[in-house]
C-alpha cells in the first residue's frame, strides 16, 4: 500500500511537471502577445519591448520555464500581468466559491442520478423506466450553457424563486449546482440502474425476500447500499468533468470562482493566471483519480491495487 | 493506469466486426435508435440542401425582420422561428448552422478517432519505448481539464471553422486512444493471436488480419458517440464567443449573439438550444445502440 501510494504520488508529480511544460509551450508558441495586450493599441513598439523585457518574455524559452518551475517549487505561481496580484492569492481567494459550487453539484447529481437509476431499475421494463432512461440521455446531451440559461429563465426570471446570479446565500447556490450537476446525473442514473439490476439478481436478495422482508425493505436495506458504494467511489473522477464545466457555469451565473478567473485571464492573455488555474485543475483531477482508485478496493475487495 | 478502467480490459468484444447489413437491421428494431437515426438523416439533408430549403439568406438583415421599435420578431407564419436581434430569419440561420455542426462533428471527431486509434494501436500492439512514451503522454493529456485546454487554444488562435475542428480534435483523441489501447492490449494477449505468433505469422499479418478487424466495432461506436461530444464542445466554444465566428451561423454562436436578450426573446436561445440537444441526443442514442449490438459482452446487461 505504502509503495503503491509512493509510486502513484511520483507519477502524479511527473504528470504535473508534464502539464506545466505542455501548457507553457502552448502559451509560448501561440500567436498572442501579452506585452502588446498590456501596452494597449496605441503603444509604441518601444513601450511594448519594455514591457516584454520587464516580464522576462524576451528571454529564451528554457530560461523562462526554469524561472517559472523553480518559482513553483517555492509555491510561487508568479504575478498576474494585469492585476499585479500574486496568482496564488487570486486563486486562493476564488477557490472557496468553486469548491462550494462543486459540493453543490455533487449533491445534486447524486440525489437526482441515484434516485432516477434506482426507480428505473426497480420498475425495470416499464414506461417509467424507459422515460427515465431517455431523460438521462437528454441530460448527457444537453450543453451546460443551455441548461444554465433554461434554469435561469424558468426559475429566476419567470418564477422568481431564485436570484438571477451572484453569490452569497444558499439560494444563490441552487441553480448553478443543478446546472453543473445535471450532466453527471445522467451518467449516474445509467450506472445506478445497471448496478442495481446486477445486485437485484443476486442470491442474497432472493434470500432476503424469502425470509419475509417487504420489497421496499429489501431494496432500500439490502440492494441500495451494495449498488451505491461502487458508484460513490466514482465521484473522484467527476472532478475532471467539473473542472471543465465551471468555466461555463460560472460565466452564466456570474459565480466568483476560478472558472471565471480563468475565463477572464484567457481573454486578456494573462498567462500566469492561465498557467496557475490549469495546474490547480490538473492537480485536482489527478488527486480525484487517485482517491477514486484508493477507495475502489475498500469497497470491492476483488479490485486490487497494482 | 487507473483501476477504474481495469475491469474493461477483460471485456473486449470477441466476435469480429459483424456485417453492416445485420447491424442496420438490428438498429431498425430499436425505437430510440431509429428516432436518433431519423434526426441525423434530417439534419444531414437540411445541411446538404440548405440553399433550397431556406426562405431567406442566413446573413441577410431583413427589411421587415424587426418591429418598429427594433425588437426581434417572435415565431410567426412568415418567420417560423422568429427573427434575431439583427432582423435575420432564425430558421434560415438554423438550417445553415446545421452545416457548421455537422462539418465540425464529422471532421473534428474523424481526426480525433484517427489520432486516438493510431496512438492506441501503436502503444497497445507494438508497445516498446514508443508505446510507453505515447501512453504516458495520453495519461498526461487525461489530466488536462479538457474544456480549459480547448478554450485556451481557441481563444489564442483566431478561430475559423477548421481551427475550431482542429482544437476539438486535439482535445478529444485522448479518450479514444485510451480505449483502443486497452482493447489492443487484451487482443494481443488472446490465444488466437498467440497461436498466430507461434505459427510464425508476421507482425503485419497479425495486425491487419486479426487485430484491426476486432477493433472496428469499438472504432465505429466511438466515432458515433464522439460526434455527440464534439457537437456539444463546438456549441460551448461558440457560446463563449471563441468558436465559429459570426456571421457564419453556428447553433452555439446564435445563442452567444442573442443571450443578453433572452428574457425578452427567449426563442433566440431555446430554439437553437433544442437543435443542439436533439443532434447530440441522436448521436448518443445511435452510438449507444451500436455499442449494444456490436459488443456481445455488453449484451443482456440492460
Amino acid at each position: 500500500m505504502a509503495a503503491y501510494l509512493l509510486r502513484r504520488l511520483g507519477q502524479t508529480l511527473l504528470i504535473l511537471i508534464g502539464i506545466s511544460l505542455v501548457t507553457f509551450i502552448l502559451l509560448y508558441i501561440l500567436p498572442a502577445d501579452p506585452a502588446r495586450q498590456i501596452a494597449g493599441r496605441s503603444a509604441t513598439p518601444e513601450t511594448v519591448a519594455n514591457i516584454r523585457a520587464q516580464l522576462g518574455l524576451d528571454q529564451p524559452f528554457l530560461v523562462q520555464y526554469w524561472r517559472y518551475a523553480t518559482g513553483l517549487l517555492h509555491g510561487d505561481f508568479g504575478r498576474s500581468y494585469l492585476q499585479k496580484t500574486e496568482v496564488a492569492e487570486l486563486i486562493a481567494s476564488r477557490l472557496p466559491a468553486t469548491l462550494l459550487l462543486m459540493a453543490g453539484a455533487i449533491v445534486s447529481e447524486l440525489v437526482i442520478g441515484l434516485t432516477m437509476g434506482m426507480v428505473a431499475a426497480v420498475q425495470r421494463g416499464s414506461k417509467l423506466d424507459q422515460g427515465l432512461m431517455v431523460l438521462s440521455f437528454v441530460g448527457v446531451s444537453t450543453p451546460q450553457f443551455v441548461i444554465g440559461i433554461l434554469l435561469l429563465y424558468v426559475f429566476a426570471v419567470l418564477l422568481g424563486w431564485f436570484p438571477i446570479g451572484g453569490y452569497g446565500t444558499f439560494r444563490h447556490l441552487v441553480l448553478p449546482s443543478l446546472t453543473l450537476g445535471l450532466l453527471g446525473a445522467g451518467w449516474y442514473a445509467r450506472m445506478m440502474r445497471s448496478a442495481m439490476l446486477d445486485v437485484l439478481r443476486q442470491d442474497y436478495i432472493r434470500t432476503a425476500r424469502a425470509k419475509g422482508l417487504a420489497r421496499w425493505q429489501v431494496i432500500l436495506g439490502h440492494a441500495l447500499p451494495n449498488a451505491v458504494l461502487p458508484i460513490i467511489a466514482m465521484i473522484g473522477i467527476d472532478i475532471g468533468i467539473f473542472m471543465s464545466g465551471i468555466v461555463v457555469v460560472e460565466s452564466v451565473y456570474g459565480w466568483p470562482g476560478i472558472g471565471q478567473l480563468a475565463w477572464q485571464a484567457i481573454q486578456r492573455i494573462d498567462i500566469p493566471i492561465i498557467m496557475g488555474v490549469t495546474l490547480i485543475s490538473a492537480c485536482a483531477i489527478v488527486l480525484g483519480n487517485l482517491i477514486a482508485d484508493l477507495v475502489a478496493p475498500l469497497i470491492d475487495p476483488r479490485i486490487k491495487l497494482r | 493506469m487507473t483501476l477504474a478502467a481495469a475491469p474493461e480490459s477483460g471485456a473486449a468484444p470477441v466476435a469480429a466486426a459483424p456485417r453492416a447489413g445485420r447491424v442496420l437491421r438490428e438498429l431498425m428494431r430499436r425505437k430510440l435508435a431509429m428516432f436518433g437515426f431519423a434526426i441525423i438523416v434530417l439534419v444531414v439533408l437540411a445541411a446538404i440542401f440548405a440553399p433550397f430549403i431556406v426562405p431567406h439568406e442566413p446573413t441577410e438583415q431583413l427589411f421587415d425582420g424587426l418591429t418598429l421599435e427594433g425588437a426581434p420578431l417572435p415565431p410567426n407564419a412568415q418567420f417560423w422561428f422568429g427573427t434575431d436581434l439583427l432582423g435575420r430569419d432564425l430558421f434560415s440561420r438554423l438550417v445553415y448552422g446545421a452545416r457548421t455542426s455537422l462539418i465540425i462533428g464529422v471532421v473534428a471527431n474523424g481526426i480525433a478517432v484517427v489520432i486516438g486509434a493510431l496512438v492506441g494501436i501503436t502503444a497497445g500492439f507494438f508497445q516498446g519505448i514508443v508505446g510507453s512514451v505515447l501512453m504516458r503522454f495520453t495519461d498526461l493529456m487525461m489530466a488536462f481539464p479538457a474544456l480549459l485546454l480547448a478554450i485556451v487554444l481557441a481563444a489564442l488562435f483566431h478561430p475559423s471553422l477548421w481551427i475550431v475542428a482542429l482544437v476539438i480534435a486535439m482535445v478529444n483523441w485522448v479518450q479514444v486512444a485510451r480505449v483502443i489501447y486497452t482493447e489492443t492490449r487484451s487482443l494481443a494477449e488472446r490465444e488466437f493471436v498467440e497461436a498466430e505468433w507461434a505459427l510464425g505469422a508476421g507482425k503485419a499479418r497479425i495486425l491487419f488480419r486479426h487485430v484491426l478487424p476486432h477493433l472496428v466495432s469499438t472504432i465505429v461506436v466511438w466515432a458515433t458517440l464522439g460526434i455527440a461530444t464534439t457537437v456539444l464542445l463546438e456549441a460551448t466554444l461558440s457560446f463563449l464567443g471563441i468558436g465559429v465566428q459570426p456571421p457564419t451561423p453556428s447553433w452555439g454562436n446564435i445563442i452567444y449573439e442573442n443571450q443578453t436578450y433572452f428574457t425578452s426573446a427567449p426563442w433566440l436561445v431555446f430554439i437553437p438550444g433544442v437543435a443542439i440537444i436533439l443532434l447530440a441526443l441522436a448521436f448518443n442514442l445511435v452510438g449507444d445502440a451500436l455499442r449494444d449490438i456490436l459488443d456481445p459482452t455488453q449484451k443482456g446487461r440492460h
